[in-house]
């Protein structure tokens, strides 16, 4: 951090100035000629809290996505199917037993067997190939997604959070004042702020997995020289294997989260795929803390772009891919 | 070497689909455009459901020849649809072709139309206005009203029975949304209601958070014009955002796509008015006869409990061309204009009421007022409220006082009191 700031001082103050900004217009009471610049507080603030809670959906299947791409330079096209797979496996266990959160295990478990056979039976045999194991994941995605809507049809599944997950919950921001000086507070969907906690603790653990324990000093270690690594004795098939089954398990959660405050029907698949592509390609490729910024600048991105100028919402997701590669080729986050 | 190799493939898939097409008293290709994939998979699904129906009420057969289905997956984007359309004519050597489902697909089949002479489209169920209404071509054909003739006596039922004054609109931001809101508009302002804000997002949108936030509280009701997942979405989204205001229902947003999706997202929609071209629970005998037709047809967990408008819109397509084909014996020669003069003279005994052509070859028809209602087995469907018949492209306005509202778009209409 500290380092950071005296490399940088010029883009440590913009930082500076801009959260501080951000934070004043959270919680400060909007004089009259800001909302009539903007629109209402109410607005902006579900825009702004939309785009965090929809960032962290896109970080949960983005950073296994990342995880896999940084030790094994593997780009793994398949990475949607699982998200959409683990989805319906979570959205059946849900039903059958009732208990929402069991459908998380349940996926975490089924998509990473599926990414242990994937890993095994499949990468192991090209690695270092990279054209041809680009062209065998979209084989895999594309047959993955024919029989699924061969097996699940192209019905819309919802998956119901429980009941108290379900509807608003009262918060302490201040979107308004009435005329009788009563302080109208934020109602915000509970389950969101439920998801968004999750995929913060999942992160934080990922981030002290792979800092703090042995593991993570090997895959950390894999990361930046594999062959090194097996040189020294580690058994390098067995940390991939074990990535590989980590990141395709936490792609398969993501589909639960995405099935309770989206839906899961065909097409999900790809369109997952190509959200975690931009956060990846935005946030740097490999690693985790991009990964996030990635994930949180392109959800906020979707959602201010869906409230104050709808039409060209989608072109502000690349925009900002295209100002990354231009500037930043590797990502923000990513090492040259 | 590579291209002479070229030259020669093309040549003979030219000379094979030139002898399909001539093959007489053989099979008869008939393609078919339905969306099996993107957000509108569900749609296309039951589509092809209705058009299956139809035939199978015929023996596969029509005019003492067989059919043979070539079926095209799109995306309910125009050039999806325009390349599907030219794989089953250019390649496949179709003679008729069945859909679009889409609206803005329907607008591009036609531009592609009038480059095909030789083959006859009839609409699956796409119902955008322009695509009849503006520069039509001569050898398509519609038998499906469009989304504006779906919102006919809408308007009037929730300012006069509904006692709704003032509405928003939340549509998808294409052809066929800004032809049903044409159709809302025009009728609920002429009765004298207010539309406050029109909200519009792009198709596929996923997370409806801050559209929800944007909706205005000072409405009576809100006119949602969205279709497939992106209604399953938003309705979601709607409940755990706690809102509660009254909704209106666009066409495709109560109809079974939707009505039988899983999860409880659907709940929203009980008790919520729509008008579009079929009501589930209508006790009509025709109307009771083609849905149990529907239902034996196929096995229950692979269809709805009722069929869905689109599939209703290709049972009804494939109807018209059977029975026309059925009168000139399969005579598809001198450029179809036996099949061709029947069609145009057609008056289609449809379960969902009679249909007739106008001079561009849209269909008049019946429109269906109704309110979704939870039916004692669990499931939703619509319940009729009223009927209003012979609805014209034009909702029986002077045909230039029409002309002068403009073309359906995100701000036309403007809402007035008379358009005359």
């Amino acid at each position: 951090m500290r380092r950071f700031a005296s490399r940088h001082p010029w883009w440590s103050a913009i930082i500076v100035v801009v959260a501080f900004i951000l934070l004043w217009m959270m919680f400060a009471v909007w004089p009259e000629w800001l909302s009539d610049l903007i629109g209402s507080k109410k607005l902006f603030l579900n825009a702004l809290f939309n785009g965090i809670t929809l960032g962290g959906l896109y970080f949960l299947v983005a950073s296994g996505f990342t995880l896999i791409f940084g030790l094994m330079r593997n780009v793994n096209l398949a990475h949607g199917s699982l998200y959409l797979l683990g989805g319906y496996v979570g959205y059946f266990v849900a039903s059958w037993t009732g208990y929402w959160l069991l459908a998380f295990p349940a996926a975490f478990i089924v998509m990473a067997l599926l990414g242990l056979l994937f890993q095994y039976f499949v990468f192991r045999r090209m690695e270092g190939e990279d054209l041809r194991q680009t062209l065998v994941t979209i084989g895999i995605s594309i047959v993955v997604a024919d029989l699924m809507l061969w097996s699940f049809g192209g019905d819309f599944y919802n998956i119901n959070p429980p009941e108290w997950l379900s509807g608003p919950m009262d918060t302490f921001f201040i979107t308004a004042v009435k005329s009788s000086g009563d302080y109208v507070f934020l109602r915000y969907p509970m389950v969101r702020v439920v998801i968004f906690a999750a995929s913060v603790v999942i992160g934080l653990a990922m981030w002290i997995a792979l800092n703090r324990t042995r593991i993570g000093m090997l895959i950390r270690a894999g990361v930046d020289d594999r062959d090194m690594l097996s040189a020294t004795g580690v058994r390098i098939q067995l940390v991939f294997l074990g990535v590989f089954a980590f990141g395709a398990g936490l792609a398969g959660a993501a589909g639960v989260v995405g099935g309770t405050f989206q839906s899961l029907a065909p097409g999900e698949d790809t369109r997952f795929l190509l959200a975690s592509l931009v956060v990846v390609i935005v946030g740097g490729m490999g690693s985790i803390p991009g990964t996030a910024i990635g994930a949180l600048l392109v959800g906020v991105a979707e959602q201010f772009g869906s409230v104050y100028f709808p039409t060209y919402a989608v072109v502000l997701t690349f925009l900002i891919m295209v100002a990354v590669l231009a500037f930043r080729p590797q990502g923000i986050m990513g090492r040259s | 070497m590579r291209s002479g190799l070229m030259a020669g493939a093309a040549a003979v898939a030219l000379l094979a689909s030139a002898y399909s097409a001539s093959a007489e008293g053989g099979p008869l290709k008939v393609g078919v455009l339905a969306t099996l994939e993107g957000t509108y998979t569900v749609l296309g699904e039951d589509g092809v459901r209705g058009l299956k129906t139809a035939l199978g009420q015929a023996g596969g057969k029509a005019g003492g020849r067989e059919i043979e289905l070539v079926i095209q997956s799109t995306d309910a984007s125009p050039d999806s649809a325009v390349r599907g359309a030219r794989k089953l004519v250019e390649q496949d050597g179709v003679e008729i072709v069945v859909g679009p489902l889409s609206g803005s697909e329907g607008i591009a089949i036609r531009d592609y139309c009038k480059t095909q002479p030789g083959v006859t489209f009839i609409n699956g169920i796409s119902g955008a206005q322009e695509t009849t209404y503006v520069d039509p071509c001569p050898n398509m054909y519609r038998f499906n009203m469009d989304g504006a003739q779906w919102s006919a006596g809408l308007g009037d039922y929730i300012y006069n029975e509904k006692g709704y004054k003032k509405i928003a609109t939340v549509g998808e931001d294409y052809s066929f949304v800004y032809t049903q809101v044409l159709g809302l508009v025009t009728e609920f302002c002429s009765a004298g209601g207010e539309v406050s804000e029109r909200f519009w997002v792009p198709l596929g949108t996923k997370d409806f958070g801050s559209i929800i936030a944007a909706l205005p509280d000072d409405v009576d009701a809100i006119y949602l014009g969205l279709g497939g997942g992106d209604a399953v979405n938003f309705l979601n989204q709607y409940q755990q955002a706690g809102g509660e205001a009254n909704l209106i229902g666009g066409t495709i947003m109560v109809d079974g796509t939707v009505l039988s999706s899983k999860g409880s997202a659907k709940e929203a929609l009980i008790g919520v008015p729509s008008a579009g071209p079929q009501a589930d629970t209508w006790d009509d005998p025709k109307w009771q006869a083609y849905v149990k037709a529907y239902q034996d047809a196929f096995p229950p967990d692979q269809r709805f409990p009722i069929p869905s408008l689109l599939g209703t819109g290709y049972y009804n397509a494939t109807n018209a061309m059977i029975q026309c084909l059925d009168k000139t014996n399969g005579d598809l020669s001198d450029g179809q204009a036996a099949f061709r003069q029947c069609l145009d003279t057609l008056e289609l005994d449809a379960p969902n009421g009679k249909i007739t052509l106008d001079s561009n070859r849209q269909a008049i028809g019946t429109n269906f007022v109704s309110e979704v209602v939870e039916l004692p087995d669990g499931t939703l469907a619509t319940k009729l409220v009223s009927m209003k018949e012979n609805v014209n492209q034009t909702l029986g306005i002077d045909p230039e006082a029409f002309a002068k509202i403009g073309l359906p778009s995100r701000d036309v209409p403007e809402c007035k009191t008379s358009y005359n």
